[in-house]
């Protein structure tokens, strides 16, 4: 079997990432293709880089892996994310989540997407026309109320 | 000794990605301030530490042959 939760540097399989998931008794599965975006707020990105601390950003994977089986039980999810340097258009992240019935499979894909950008110590840095920068902060959230980040507890999302 | 691994804009700014240290019985808020004046570090006021691959508070105090990351705000997806 495959590793359900990844960190790779080469490029991500769709298909090897729904296949992950597959199974007789599920009745839908959601995937989430995250891909590198050219614009934003009408600025230019050439490529983006990504970094990750890869053994704890796997474990953090599995965590969220555990929350989701928690939140919907039944849910089977595999989540593996790029490393290096991806150009426009190259996928960055895949989520495939399967479940019985179809709600779960968005809800807990979408959840997933949420977590990830809260704990899983990955990096992206873009290079701008102009410059390059190491991006944090995308949610804004990154104060830490309880000194670090909540695992395994509800978020306010 | 401990290992500090540092990452992303820190790894860039600090001009390495791991140091060797002899600061076992530290907390991470002295770990932090120390690594902030040893290598005019612009700031560390967002950033997580992991002690082991796990997330670890203020308070919590490093042992000899921890591994400790400096985390700053997380950008995947």
């Amino acid at each position: 079997m495959k590793h359900l939760f990844d960190i790779q540097d080469t490029p991500l399989s769709i298909e090897e990432m729904v296949a992950k998931v597959t199974r007789r008794d599920c009745g839908a599965i959601a995937t989430f293709i995250g891909t590198v975006r050219e614009l934003t707020h009408g600025k230019r990105t050439l490529k983006l880089e990504y970094q990750a601390y890869k053994p704890m950003a796997i474990k953090m994977l599995e965590q969220i892996g555990k929350e989701v089986e928690e939140k919907w039980p039944g849910t089977m999810i595999a989540i593996t994310h790029r490393v290096g340097i991806l150009d426009i258009s190259e996928i960055a992240v895949i989520i495939s989540v399967s479940t019985p019935h179809r709600k779960a499979a968005y809800e807990a894909n979408e959840y997933a997407m949420e977590r990830i950008k809260q704990i899983v110590p990955i990096w992206k840095k873009e290079f701008w026309e102009d410059g390059t920068k190491w991006i944090g902060d995308q949610l804004e959230t990154t104060s830490y109320p309880k000194g670090k980040p909540e695992i395994g507890e509800e978020t306010d999302d | 000794m401990i290992k500090i691994l540092l990452f992303a804009e820190l790894q860039e700014e600090a001009g390495v990605d791991q140091i060797e240290v002899d600061k076992a019985g530290s907390t991470v808020t002295e770990l932090k301030e120390w690594l902030l004046q040893e290598y005019k570090l612009s700031s560390l006021s967002n950033t997580m530490i992991a002690i082991n691959e796990s997330y670890a508070t203020e308070e919590e105090r490093v042992k000899d042959g921890d591994t400790v990351a400096f985390i700053p705000p997380v950008s995947g997806g």
